[in-house]
């Protein structure tokens, strides 16, 4: 078949206990840009079992159809069934693209499909687009960030891609939209090789950096473990969350949660004081859409000076004393 | 019980730059590691062999330089090495790697548990496992933070965005590792010498009987197009200046009209 037979942009409508991730909404908003350069029907993909009712919302925020299997085998995601049913869907209907969320569980499907499929898959991508040539192509931050991508999938098809989280503004729902509800049987069996033991929240320590509002993030540059508590002490004085960019994860003085970034997480509070941070590609992926970006940097050339609102050059060992002073200074008046 | 350990030769940096004439990325000068997520993979494996008893194997794909990161492996408990190496490999992307990988896989044989670094730290894809568990139509577990073998199954926690989930799995199944599994050791020098007698094998892919259409570039549905410097924004940097109790008080300043303090 050749490639200009696949039609349709694709977006692996992901559920965990009858909840849509967040990511999903993201991607519907950004696959209205690609609608609008191709005119091909953006189609949510919707696996699992009693889920219908997400259906709505998926219509809300931007998807045109809506194809919904559930089958007892899709209660809870496991690979095998999830990749079963999701290929005889794709075989069936031929989309161009499909996309996937970048999460845990979109990374552990996507794989598999590229070797059902036999098509390209792009990790993790930043932003999708079309070239000048008219390619779809997707970027991805590679050696660790200092360099980005375009990664196009020529001939085959669907062409495919984990988009990470938070790299796109879900749309406004559109309250009481409509679209087209395709309900599809799958023929899927349950894996009987694999058995979920338990599931453990994660323990909230209250120190999680994910949708914290304002973040105190600190590099490369904080020389001791003393100057890093001083950032602890700044973020406590704002009612935030002491982050960081991977040198100082790596040297073991903050967990790997802590991390900003490529490896880490990707945030987005209202306010992030960067302090002793360059600003990798890597480390800019993970907060590059936070509200409002400071940097405190001795460096004047620092690439995280060209994504902040505000920066000052200059020694972080005599602001950030000064600036806790003036804080406390201020709190007490 | 026989693990396959799969790792990769990456380059020493995080800094690749840009050749401003070719755009193409400049290797001159850049030393070559093993991917460090594979070292927790090394580790797992050989912890497993020495509570257990295992043969490990340790893969890699790769030029004839890759060897380097196989004696490692070797160095740090493996048992057998073996290296893919064929110009019908060059250019592979997750795809045809994992293709290539599987074969290799295959014709080794009788495995138990395949265990892959969650990702590596040059092209970050963390699709390579997944994907050749795909290929052998293997169970998997990714994210795997700890790993135990019992009665023929793998049971791991995986550390997931909000929660951490225990997970049992028949093998022969496909596990990655983060780097929260386990704190790789070190190569002991009497280790090291000992190493360069253990068997070590290259592979091409007519050695792997590997369908030359699916591995290498031919096999690849997905490729580089573009490389690109990281684009320079322009959002009208307000610098604060002054000595630092000035611009502590300017920061202080900005912070009050945001409402923060």
């Amino acid at each position: 078949m050749a490639k200009e037979d696949y039609k349709g942009i694709w977006v692996f409508a992901e559920q965990q206990n009858g909840k849509l991730n967040n990511t999903v909404l993201e991607i519907l908003a950004k696959a209205q840009e690609l609608k609008a350069h191709t005119g091909e029907e953006i189609t949510a993909v919707l696996l699992g079992k009693d889920v219908s009712s997400l259906v709505q919302t998926l219509f809300e925020y931007g998807a045109d159809e809506v194809i919904l299997a559930e089958d007892p085998a899709l209660e809870q995601y496991s690979a095998r069934p999830y990749q079963e049913a999701l290929t005889q869907l794709a075989e069936k209907y031929k989309p161009s693209i499909l996309l996937y969320g970048a999460t845990s569980l979109g990374r552990d499907l996507a794989p598999r499909m590229m070797i059902s499929l036999k098509t390209g898959l792009t990790a993790d991508a930043i932003d999708l687009g079309f070239d000048k040539d008219d390619v779809f192509y997707q970027t991805t931050p590679a050696y660790g960030g200092s360099i980005l991508a375009h990664i196009v999938i020529l001939e085959k098809r669907p062409q495919m891609a984990t988009v990470r989280p938070m790299m796109f503004d879900p749309m406004e729902p559109k309250t009481g939209a409509k679209g087209k509800l395709i309900t599809e049987k799958v023929n899927v069996k349950p894996d009987p090789d694999v058995e979920v033991l338990e599931t453990l929240p994660k323990e909230d320590t209250g120190d999680a950096i994910e949708g914290a509002a304002v973040i105190v993030s600190g590099g490369r540059g904080i020389k001791s473990e003393e100057d890093l508590a001083q950032l602890k002490k700044l973020a406590d004085l704002l009612d935030g969350k002491l982050a960081s960019s991977r040198p100082l994860v790596d040297i073991g003085w903050l967990p790997h949660e802590k991390q900003i970034g490529q490896s880490g997480t990707t945030v987005k509070p209202k306010y992030i004081i960067n302090v002793g941070i360059s600003g990798s590609v890597q480390y800019q992926v993970g907060m590059q859409n936070s509200g409002c970006i400071i940097s405190i940097n001795h460096t004047k050339g620092a690439p995280i000076f060209d994504i902040s609102h505000y920066g000052a050059v200059a020694d972080y060992k005599t602001v950030i004393p000064a600036l806790i002073e003036e804080i406390e200074k201020r709190k007490a008046e | 019980m026989k693990i396959l350990v799969f790792v990769k030769q990456v380059p020493d940096t995080d800094d690749v730059k840009l050749d401003p004439k070719t755009g193409n990325i400049m290797r001159e000068g850049v030393e070559s590691k093993l991917n460090p997520l594979d070292a927790n993979a090394i580790e797992a494996a050989v912890q497993l062999k020495e509570k257990y008893g295992a043969t490990v194997c340790a893969i890699s794909m790769g030029p004839p330089q890759a060897e380097d990161v196989l004696k490692k492996a070797l160095a740090l408990g493996c048992d057998e090495a073996y290296l893919l190496s064929d110009r019908a490999f060059g250019g592979a992307d997750t795809l045809a790697t994992a293709y290539a990988l599987s074969m290799a896989a295959r014709k080794i044989g009788d495995y138990d548990l395949l265990i892959f670094g969650r990702h590596a730290v040059d092209g970050d894809t963390a699709q390579t496992g997944p994907a050749t568990a795909a290929f052998l139509d293997l169970p998997q577990i990714t994210l795997a933070c700890s790993m135990d073998v019992q009665d023929g199954y793998v049971i791991c926690d995986r550390a997931l965005e909000d929660c951490v989930q225990k997970v049992k799995v028949k093998m022969p199944a496909v596990v990655t590792v983060t780097a929260e599994i386990n704190e790789p050791r070190y190569a002991k020098p009497i280790n090291i010498m000992k190493a360069l007698k253990k068997p070590r094998t290259v592979w091409t892919a007519d050695d792997l009987g590997a369908d030359k259409e699916q591995t290498g570039i031919k096999g690849s549905p997905s490729s580089t197009k573009e490389v690109l410097e990281p684009p320079k924004r322009n959002t009208n940097t307000k610098y604060f200046e002054g000595k630092p109790e000035e611009i502590a008080a300017q920061i202080a300043d900005m912070l009050h009209e945001e409402r923060l303090i």
